[in-house]
C-alpha cells in the first residue's frame, strides 16, 4: 500500500512531464492528436461520404449526360443545365419554389414571433403548455398523413368551405387545390401550418433565455410593449431567427411531400415544384440527366440563399 | 375509405399507364370476390385449336420445376391464375416476387438483364425492353399454340417492329386478359331523365347531358386531379373515335413515324369536350377530384355518367348493385364508326429465361383453360381473350360485367379497339394530357391549343 502510495504521484508526475515535453515537440504530438481526431470522425465521415457526398458527386456527374437510367449514357456537357434554365416549364417550377418561401418562411416566422410573444406574455400556465403542444403537433404528424387530411379539408365540401359558408362567405368557396389562382397558396398554407409550430417553439425557447432584468430596465425607462419587443426581444432572437429562416427556406425550396400528396403539381403545373419535377423527370420521363441538372441547380440556389443567413447570424450572434 | 384512397394514390401517382387504374381497382376486386372458381371446369383443358394441348402438356415436363415470376402488387389475377395452374400441374410451382407498378417500370430492365431473369413478368412499356433485346420473341409459340389464328386485334398491341414501333412485327408480350372502357350510367337517374336505351349518336348523348343538367343532376362524374392523372382523357379519346378513324390514333400511340394527334377530326372531338366543360356537365371541382373519389361519388348516385373501364365492375357491383349499366360511347352519326380504349394486361418472358417454354404454356393455358378463363371474368371483370370460338364464361347474374362483356364483340367487329393516348410516351400523361385538360377546365386552354401543346410534348419526349 505504502509503496504504491508513494509511487503513484511519481508516475503521474512523470507522465505529466512526458506530456508536457511531447507537446513542446512541434511535429510528432500534433500529428498524433490529428490522427486520433480523424479516427473519431472517421465512422461519421464514412457514412456522410457514402450517403451524402458520393450521391451529390454522382448527381453532378449524371447531370452532364443524357441518360435513361439503363442504356449507355451520352456525354452532353452543359446541355441539361441549358434546358433547366430555358425550358419555361422547368423555370416555372423554380419560381413556384420561391413563391412558397412566402408561405413556408415569412408567415411561420412572423406569426411565430407574435404567437411566442403572446404565449410568453399571457399564457404561461396550462394554457401555454396546451398552446405549445397544439402548435407543435404538425411536426409530429407524418407529412403524408397531414397532406391527405388537408386535401379533405380544402375540398369543395370540406371544412374550410363549410366554415366560409357559415360566416357568410359562400360566394368565394371553391375546390381550393383544384383552382389555378389558389392551389399554390393552399399548398403554401399547409406548409405554414406545419412550420408555424417549429418556429414558435424555437422562438419561445429563445425568449426564455433573455435576461428579465433587461425588460425591467426598459420598463423603468418607460418603454411600452412594442418598444420592448423591438428593442430587446427581436435583437436577442437573432440566432433562433437564423435557424427558423434557414430551416423553412430549405423546406420551401426542396418541398416535395406536401405537394406530391395534395396536388401532385396540378392543376396545369400551377403547383409544380423542383422536387416533384426531378422525380417525374427521372422516373417517368427517364431523363436522369435533366433531373440531375435540376437537382444541382436547386442545391446551388439553396446554398446561395442560406450561406449569407448563416454568416450574418454567426457574426452578430456571438 | 382512407385505405383505398391511399392505395390508389400510391399506385396511380404519376403513372402514365391507365392500365394502372386497372390494377388499383382489381385490388379491391380481389378483396371483394372470393378467389374460387368452378371446380368442375378446373381439370379440363379447353379445346384449344391445333396441337396445343398435346404440345403444351409436355412443355413443363413432369419433373418438379419452379418458375420465377415478377407480378404487380395488389393485382390478384396472376396470383389466382398461377395458383390454379399449380393445382392442375402440381410439378409446376411459382416463386413470385411482387412490386408496385411504378417500381416495376424502373427495375424491369435491370431484372431482365440479370443472371436470374424472371420467367414471367408484368410488363411496363415494351418498346425499350425489346430494343434492348431483353424480352423473348414469342413468334414460335404463337405458331405452336395457334395464337396467330386468334383475332388479330388481340395481339396487335403486343407486337413490336424491328424499328421499334408497336402494333406490327414480332410478338413480345401476351395479354393475360383484355380490359375495355366505356360509359357507366346510373339506371335510376337515367330513368328519371327519360333515358330508356343507351344513346346511339353523340347528339343523343349530348341531349341526355343537357336533360340531366336541367334536372339538377351532375351529368358526368370524372376525375381530373394530377394525383390520379387527367380522367377527362377518357371522354376525349372516345369522342376522337366517334369523329375519326381509330387507326391514326393507334399510330400515334404506337410511335409510328410522322404520326400526329393534332388532326381535324381530333379538333372536332376536343371542341365537343370543351363545350361540355363550358356547359357545366362536369362537377365544378373536377380538377381536384381523384380517381377513387370519382368512383365513390358515382356509385353513391351523385352523377348520371362515368367514363371508366371494366376493371371497376366489382366496385360497381359491390357499391351500386343492380343500379349500374354500361354502354360504349356512340358514333357521331347513326351507324357511323366508333371505338373505345381496350388494352391487354401485358406479361412477358425474359429473353434468357430458364423456363421459357413452360411460361409460354402457362400463357396459352390462361387463355384457353375454362377455369383460368372463369377466374379472369370473376376476379378481373375482363374478357379473357383467346380463340374466337371459345365462349366467354358468364359473370354472376346482375353483375355489370355481363354488360361490359356483351359489347366486346361489337367493338372488335367495328375494329374500334384503341390503346390509351395516355400511354404514347413515358410522361405524355403527366406532362401533356393532364395539365392541358386541367387548363381547359380552368378556361386557360382552347381545343386547338390543347392538341398543339400535347403534340409538342410528344415530339419533345421522342427527341429526348
Amino acid at each position: 500500500m505504502n509503496a504504491a502510495d508513494r509511487s503513484m504521484p511519481e508516475t503521474s508526475a512523470q507522465t505529466d512531464g512526458q506530456r508536457r515535453s511531447l507537446r513542446t515537440l512541434p511535429f510528432g504530438k500534433v500529428r498524433r492528436d490529428t490522427l486520433l481526431g480523424w479516427l473519431f470522425v472517421l465512422p461519421a465521415l464514412a457514412v456522410y461520404g457514402v450517403f451524402v457526398l458520393f450521391p451529390v458527386a454522382m448527381t453532378v456527374n449524371y447531370s452532364l449526360y443524357r441518360w435513361d437510367g439503363f442504356n449507355v449514357p451520352k456525354w452532353v456537357g452543359l446541355d441539361n443545365y441549358k434546358t433547366v434554365l430555358t425550358d419555361p416549364e422547368l423555370v416555372n417550377t423554380l419560381f413556384n419554389a420561391f413563391r412558397l418561401i412566402f408561405f413556408f418562411t415569412v408567415i411561420p416566422v412572423v406569426l411565430g414571433l407574435v404567437v411566442a410573444a403572446v404565449i410568453r406574455g399571457s399564457a404561461t400556465g396550462k394554457l401555454g403548455h396546451l398552446a405549445r403542444t397544439v402548435l407543435f403537433l404538425p411536426q409530429v404528424i407524418p407529412l403524408v398523413a397531414a397532406g391527405i387530411v388537408w386535401t379533405v379539408v380544402l375540398s369543395l365540401n370540406g371544412i374550410a368551405n363549410q366554415f366560409l359558408t357559415a360566416i357568410g362567405l359562400k360566394g368565394i368557396t371553391q375546390a381550393w387545390l383544384g383552382s389555378f389562382d389558389w392551389a399554390l397558396a393552399a399548398v403554401g398554407m399547409i406548409g405554414a401550418w406545419v412550420l408555424l409550430g417549429l418556429c414558435t417553439l424555437l422562438l419561445l425557447t429563445g425568449m426564455s433565455k433573455i435576461d428579465k432584468a433587461l425588460y425591467e430596465a426598459a420598463r423603468i425607462d418607460g418603454a411600452g410593449a412594442f418598444r420592448e419587443f423591438f428593442a430587446i426581444t427581436l435583437p436577442s432572437l437573432k440566432q433562433e431567427l437564423a435557424v427558423c429562416i434557414t430551416v423553412t427556406v430549405i423546406a420551401a425550396l426542396r418541398s416535395f411531400d406536401i405537394v406530391y400528396v395534395s396536388t401532385a403539381g396540378g392543376p396545369g403545373n400551377s403547383t409544380m415544384v423542383p422536387g416533384l419535377e426531378i422525380y417525374d423527370l427521372a422516373f417517368f420521363g427517364r431523363s436522369v440527366g435533366t433531373a440531375s441538372a435540376l437537382g444541382v441547380v436547386l442545391i446551388l440556389i439553396i446554398l446561395v440563399l442560406i450561406l449569407p443567413i448563416q454568416w450574418l447570424s454567426r457574426e452578430t450572434g456571438e | 375509405m382512407f385505405l383505398a384512397f391511399n392505395r390508389s394514390r400510391k399506385v396511380l401517382g404519376g403513372l402514365a399507364a391507365i392500365a394502372l387504374v386497372a390494377s388499383a381497382c382489381s385490388s379491391s376486386t380481389a378483396t371483394a370476390t372470393p378467389a374460387t372458381s368452378p371446380t368442375t371446369a378446373a381439370s379440363t383443358v379447353a379445346s384449344a385449336p391445333a396441337s396445343s394441348p398435346a404440345a403444351g402438356a409436355t412443355a413443363c415436363g413432369t419433373a418438379p420445376v419452379t418458375l420465377s415470376a415478377y407480378f404487380e402488387t395488389g393485382f390478384q389475377i396472376p396470383f389466382s391464375e398461377t395458383a390454379e395452374f399449380t393445382k392442375e400441374f402440381p410439378n409446376v410451382t411459382f416463386n413470385i416476387t411482387s412490386d408496385q407498378y411504378a417500381n416495376i417500370s424502373t427495375s424491369a430492365a435491370r431484372l431482365l438483364a440479370s443472371d436470374t431473369p424472371p420467367d414471367l413478368i408484368r410488363l411496363p412499356t415494351v418498346v425499350s425492353l425489346v430494343k434492348d433485346k431483353l424480352l423473348k420473341n414469342l413468334d414460335s409459340y404463337a405458331t405452336t399454340y395457334g395464337w396467330d389464328k386468334w383475332p388479330a386485334s388481340e395481339l396487335l398491341q403486343n407486337r413490336v417492329s424491328a424499328t421499334g414501333e408497336r402494333g406490327s412485327g414480332s410478338l413480345y408480350a401476351f395479354g393475360l386478359n383484355y380490359s375495355m372502357t366505356g360509359v357507366f350510367y346510373n339506371k335510376k337517374l337515367a330513368t328519371q331523365i327519360g333515358m330508356t336505351t343507351p344513346p346511339t349518336t353523340v347528339a343523343d348523348f349530348e341531349a341526355l347531358l343537357a336533360k340531366a343538367k336541367d334536372a339538377g343532376i351532375t351529368p358526368i362524374m370524372q376525375w381530373n386531379a394530377s394525383k390520379s392523372g387527367g380522367g377527362l382523357v377518357f371522354p376525349l379519346q372516345d369522342l376522337m373515335a366517334s369523329y375519326g378513324p381509330t387507326q391514326p390514333i393507334n399510330d400515334w400511340v404506337f410511335d409510328k413515324a410522322g404520326a400526329t394527334i393534332d388532326t381535324a377530326a381530333n379538333l372536332t372531338a376536343t371542341q365537343h369536350l370543351e363545350t361540355w366543360i363550358k356547359n357545366g356537365y362536369f362537377p365544378s371541382d373536377v380538377n381536384s377530384i381523384e380517381y377513387a373519389d370519382a368512383n365513390t361519388r358515382f356509385t353513391s348516385g351523385k352523377a348520371l355518367f362515368l367514363f371508366n373501364g371494366d376493371w371497376s365492375n366489382a366496385d360497381m357491383d359491390k357499391n351500386a348493385a343492380g343500379n349500374v349499366g354500361f354502354f360504349v360511347f356512340p358514333s357521331a352519326t347513326a351507324g357511323g364508326s366508333f371505338g373505345t380504349m381496350a388494352s391487354p394486361l401485358q406479361y412477358g418472358i425474359a429473353a434468357s429465361a430458364k423456363h421459357a417454354d413452360c411460361a409460354a404454356f402457362f400463357f396459352n393455358w390462361v387463355a384457353t383453360n375454362a377455369a383460368a378463363r372463369q377466374i379472369n371474368v370473376t376476379i378481373g371483370g375482363s374478357n379473357p381473350g383467346g380463340p374466337a370460338d371459345l365462349p366467354v364464361p358468364p359473370a354472376a347474374s346482375g353483375s355489370v360485367t355481363n354488360e361490359t362483356l356483351a359489347v366486346g364483340p361489337a367493338i372488335a367487329k367495328a375494329n374500334g379497339q384503341m390503346d390509351f393516348i395516355a400511354n404514347a410516351t413515358g410522361s405524355i400523361y403527366a406532362s401533356g394530357w393532364t395539365p392541358e385538360l386541367q387548363k381547359m377546365v380552368g378556361g386557360k386552354e382552347t381545343a386547338a391549343g390543347l392538341l398543339k401543346a400535347v403534340q409538342a410534348e410528344y415530339v419533345k419526349e421522342q427527341n429526348q
